[in-house]
């Protein structure tokens, strides 16, 4: 049975929570979700970046190793292409939407390194979902990503003002809160039936 | 160079409990959380990732001279997804169990933080011996790292360790979860700073991190137009 695309969509946002359930993305998830600007700014980034990766490693995947039987090349050629295309989203934003740019423009060199990025790509692969199917899965990743970092930016502003024990304070605590919120996720697991 | 007067074996040793990689630069958190639902899965993937950082290490620090400044963190990413593709063909022929629990994850080697921030922070700045000793100290850190993660998790989450059955009939199957990862990580941590008498980390420094220019640079250029 192939998933609908709404399916694929939810499944993506809510129960294989990239962040939550995949720990892919945990460095951003971490360093960024201090204040809810910038959780948003880069939930947004990273949404963008992957949507527009997958567009551009699908076709090349499907039209270019596969035919000539190099699969196994694909990390290598993945992480080309979306470093080159961070660079190049980078440049194109400067140019023409600088509004968009002064928004999104200070996360974007931090995606290149990103694994949530990468990783949607292979699982992409792995899934062998269609071109449909796969920019659907980037954009639920992304958004989930977003959904996740939005939400810990406002746990994370009550754990700071906590007073938690000293060998606790800082990572540990968000951490562990991080796990508290990571639970209320599993409430969607299994919800799809994918 | 400052350090070329101590001796080389402190490459080494530094990265196993003073600098550990994962509990104490706080890098690569992504595989340290993902894998280590087994004890034998974080050993296999803290192998995985220390052979690719002894082979990146020393081959970045043999060709620091040819690279050029501008097109480095490409270059350093080509030849780490290179070993990567090369582990994947080696575990993916001998070790098929372990390649497929690691699935994903074995890819994702390639954009592991702990790499690319030691060959941009070490190994393109020291001789080749001393940063093929750096990959190996750091990289037996990780694994040290994983392998604690792993036992906690399945010990408690599966009621086993190494896959030798306890015979506990109600394991509290949530340490095996991911919320369990983030949780025991955090202990993990906070343990680490209670033995190290150290005030522990208030936020993720970039130390390392191949970004680290890039994010200073935007910072300040964003600093300077808000004022």
């Amino acid at each position: 049975m192939t998933p609908t695309l709404i399916v694929i969509l939810l499944n993506a946002i809510l129960c294989d929570n990239f962040v939550l359930s995949k720990f892919m993305g945990i460095c951003p998830f971490l360093g960024v979700s201090k204040k809810f600007d910038s959780a948003v700014g880069m939930g947004l980034a990273v949404t963008f970046v992957m949507v527009c990766a997958t567009a551009c490693t699908y076709p090349i995947y499907h039209g270019i190793l596969v035919p000539m039987e190099l699969t196994y090349m694909k990390t290598i050629a993945f992480i080309l292409i979306i470093a080159l295309f961070v660079q190049l989203i980078e440049m194109l934003l400067k140019k023409n939407i600088p509004s968009l740019y002064k928004a999104l423009g200070v996360y974007l060199p931090l995606i290149t390194t990103n694994c949530a990025v990468l990783g949607v790509t292979i699982l992409n692969v792995d899934n062998e979902y269609n071109f449909l199917q796969s920019i659907v899965n980037a954009l639920g990743g992304g958004l989930g990503f977003a959904l996740s970092l939005v939400i810990f930016s406002g746990v994370r502003s009550r754990v700071n003002s906590a007073d938690v024990p000293e060998m606790f304070k800082g990572i540990p605590a968000t951490l562990v809160a991080a796990s508290i919120v990571s639970v209320s996720f599993m409430g969607f697991s299994g919800m799809f039936g994918i | 160079m400052s350090d070329e007067k101590k001796p080389v074996i402190t490459e080494f040793t530094k990265g196993l409990i003073k600098e550990n990689p994962t509990l104490v630069t706080l890098l690569g958190m992504c595989p340290t959380l993902a894998v280590t639902t087994q004890a034998s899965n974080g050993i296999g993937m803290g192998l995985a990732t220390t052979f690719v950082l002894i082979c990146t290490n020393t081959v970045i620090s043999a060709l620091k001279k040819v690279i050029p400044g501008a097109v480095r963190l490409p270059s350093f990413i080509v030849i780490i997804a290179s070993f990567v593709t090369f582990i994947e063909f080696i575990m993916k022929r001998s070790m098929p169990d372990l390649y497929d629990a690691l699935g994903l994850y074995l890819s994702l080697i390639t954009v592991n933080c702990i790499i690319l921030g030691r060959a941009e922070a070490f190994a393109s700045r020291n001789s080749v011996l001393r940063s093929a000793l750096d990959g190996a100290g750091n990289g037996l850190g990780f694994t040290l790292a994983l392998f604690i993660m792993g036992s906690i998790r399945e010990i408690f989450g599966a009621g086993s360790w190494m896959g030798i059955q306890f015979g506990i009939e109600t394991p509290v199957s949530i340490f095996i979860m991911p919320a369990g990862g983030f949780f025991v990580l955090g202990i993990v941590i906070a343990v680490v700073n209670k033995l190290a008498k150290k005030k522990p980390p208030k936020e993720l420094h970039c130390a390392g991190c191949p970004n680290e220019e890039l994010c200073e640079k935007y910072r300040c250029d964003k600093e300077a137009k808000a004022s």
